[in-house]
């Protein structure tokens, strides 16, 4: 059933009115997305887009069932709909918002731990480019068209080179599942473990590509993850070989600054857990290929 | 964002950490007369730059005599003061800080930092003050102490004396400790920092604790709640082009290679230069337009990726999806006629109004390079450059 969103989840907009949210809120509807509502504080009882806006998050998931959100609000508020959203029952929130303080996220990921693992949030970003299950419904900014449906899940930090490892496979006739931006953020909701774990557990899904990048301590606890828990095999890129210590490329936690952080001491950490690791980022789409295929050989 | 030296112990002075009396000077002369306003007969004179290392690099003098200090004084000022942690131009001197020179019988090392890995403000310390955190983790590992804060209560006291104990610090020692860690913790929290430290951190002689040197740095994001940091920051320390890019919107970040690269996106901005580099070539910088660029920002972005001249070709790739490939094509044309490009421009678009934007490139009739993936942009780019002379 693909991961975290289908045709039939039930998904709200916390931002819908907005110029912003509005765009991309019609986008998902055209493509297919249910979605059923939207938040917007002050707003309540009016209609946009044809769906119903309420003024917080209970009242919209008390109405309409969601399950999803999309939080398209600006950086001084957004934890606070996070939170708000997470409080009110949401599954799932996906965070497209880029500048959101970092202890804010802090406090985010604190307050997410208060619920009982039964109802428990999973958040994902933010400053990410959402998700999308091709041909099935997305919450995000990403171009739907490039994707190609199919059975390869995949999870980065970067929402472009996502789209880059997407369209690779697509020439190569392969197709996506789900595919996953966690966010370039230091403190982000959903790490590629957490990623992993649900692709492993998706009948839908057999291979995945993951696409990390200097900074930070997650592409190695994604390695150990997939060296212990995972039959299906994982294909990965690591972005900036290139990069300098010290200096930070765009994303706010794209910076080395502690021992393996860097892209080549990822791919080592990487290659020593049994991942295969594409040699350079135009070759991500053919290590795939190469992978499925030696899969079915054997 | 960083911040000077002083301004950094102002901030923890306030918050309770015991710091030594000094005074802020623009010119040699005020640096004497801050060396008469504090009496004594011993000073340290530290230059104000945004880096680590400035005592190595001879920006930092104890002097005995006010005439040592306004001579020092003046050969500081003015000057690009080179580090081991900034690049070959330096941070220029325009600030100095005149401090009552301490006695040192201990040096202990202190930082706060955000750690990733528990999503908490962790605390290192080390009983080996004075070198820099790089070097203590690599030359005597078992010194540092870690410990991280639970943001929903805050530092215990029973951490701090934890810690303090961990130091070796006894007696009147420790209170004192509890206090400096407390003080850092609030300052961290409060202000939205990503980094405190206190390096070397000493005990003096008569057994008191005194922060000699103090570094923060602060979270961007938040700075539009943080008025009074946002006011400190100083632009003399920063690279213009990095900050005048970043006024624009664009993230820039120069490099040493000659292939300029204006890309949407940091991580295929990161993959495009690793493929450069693949190719044979070295990227001149890291530019991300953003997310929903206007033909206006792209001609910006040229301007830019221009101003470092040594810039021999241009490698424009685009993968839009919040982006528009069309509206990029159009500030590709109009750069190239606004700017009066007069080396070569390879260009990748794909995603969002693909066929638009490469008809617009189309007919333009401008020899622009155009290419399908990134390894072909790639490729192209290192060809496109003019042959070195051997």
């Amino acid at each position: 059933m693909a991961i975290l969103i289908t045709e039939t989840t039930p998904v709200i907009v916390q931002g819908m009115s907005g110029r912003i949210g509005a765009f991309h809120a019609a986008d998902m509807i055209k493509h297919g997305t249910n979605v059923v509502g939207g938040v917007t504080p002050g707003k309540g009882g009016s209609t946009h887009l044809d769906r119903p806006l309420f003024n917080t998050v209970r009242e919209a998931v008390a109405a309409t069932g969601a399950e999803a959100s999309l939080v398209f609000v600006p950086p001084p508020f957004a934890a606070d709909a996070i939170m708000e959203a997470a409080d009110a029952g949401i599954r799932t929130a996906v965070c497209v918002t880029d500048g959101i303080p970092a202890q804010d996220m802090m406090r985010v990921k604190r307050f997410l731990r208060r619920y009982p693992e039964a109802r428990k949030m999973r958040l994902i970003g933010p400053n990410c480019a959402g998700v999308i299950s091709p041909g099935r419904g997305f919450m995000g900014i990403m171009p739907p068209h490039i994707y190609m449906p199919g059975r390869v899940g995949i999870v980065g930090r970067s929402g472009t080179l996502g789209y880059e490892a997407a369209s690779q496979m697509k020439a190569l006739g392969i197709g996506v599942s789900t595919s996953v931006g966690i966010g370039g953020d230091p403190i982000n909701g959903s790490s590629f473990r957490d990623i992993l774990e649900l692709f492993e557990a998706d009948p839908e899904t057999d291979a995945i590509m993951m696409i990390g990048e200097i900074g930070g301590p997650q592409e190695a606890e994604a390695a150990a993850f997939a060296r212990d828990h995972m039959s299906k095999p994982v294909v990965a890129y690591i972005a900036g070989l290139s990069a300098p210590k010290g200096r930070k490329m765009g994303h706010a936690g794209a910076i080395i600054s502690a021992f393996g952080e860097s892209a080549q001491e990822k791919v080592e950490i990487l290659a020593a857990a049994g991942i295969t690791v594409a040699p350079n980022p135009s070759a991500m789409g053919e290590t795939m290929a190469r992978v499925l295929e030696q899969r079915k050989a054997a | 964002m960083d911040i000077h030296e002083y301004q950094a112990k102002e901030i923890l002075a306030r918050f309770g950490v015991p710091v030594p009396r000094g005074g802020l000077a623009y010119s040699p002369e005020q640096a004497g007369y801050r060396a008469r306003e504090l009496g004594g007969s011993a000073w340290v004179v530290k230059a104000q730059v945004h880096s680590g290392g400035r005592g190595a690099a001879g920006g930092v003098k104890l002097c005995r005599s006010e005439a040592e200090v306004q001579e020092f004084a003046s050969t500081l000022f003015g000057k690009q003061l080179v580090t081991k942690q900034t690049d070959a131009n330096g941070k220029g001197v325009y600030r100095l800080w005149v401090e009552a020179a301490s006695d040192i019988a201990r040096e202990i090392y202190l930082g706060f930092v955000l750690d990733r890995k528990s999503e908490r403000i962790m605390i290192v310390a080390s009983g080996h003050g004075g070198m820099e955190i790089e070097d203590l983790a690599e030359e005597d590992p078992d010194s540092l102490v870690r410990m991280t804060i639970d943001p929903a209560v805050g530092l215990c006291p029973f951490q701090a004396r934890e810690l303090a104990f961990k130091l070796g610090l006894d007696g009147g020692q420790v209170a004192q400790m509890v206090t400096i860690l407390t003080a850092c913790y609030r300052a961290y929290r409060d202000l939205d920092a990503m980094m405190v430290e206190i390096n070397p951190l000493v005990v003096t002689g008569t057994g008191d604790l005194v922060a000699l040197d103090a570094k923060m740095s602060f979270d961007t994001n938040a700075l539009f709640r943080q008025q009074q940091v946002a006011e400190l920051r100083d632009r003399s320390q920063e690279d213009p082009r990095e900050s005048t890019a970043g006024d624009h919107g664009l993230s820039y970040v120069g490099l040493d290679g000659d292939i300029g690269c204006i890309i949407n996106g940091a991580g295929l901005a990161m993959a495009t230069m690793d493929m450069i580099k693949l190719a044979g070539g070295e990227p001149a910088n890291f530019l991300d337009i953003g997310g929903g660029a206007s033909p206006e920002r792209v001609v910006r972005a040229f301007r830019t990726v221009l101003t470092d001249g040594g810039v021999s070709v241009i490698l424009v790739n685009i993968f839009a999806g919040i982006n528009r490939c069309d509206w990029v094509a159009e500030g590709v044309v109009q750069a190239y006629r606004e700017v009066g490009l007069t080396i070569p421009v390879v260009v990748r678009l794909a995603g969002t109004n693909v066929e638009e934007g490469n008809r617009i490139i189309a007919e333009s009739g401008l020899p622009l390079i155009t290419a399908d993936t990134l390894a072909d942009a790639a490729a192209k780019a290192v060809a496109a450059r003019p042959r070195q002379a051997a």
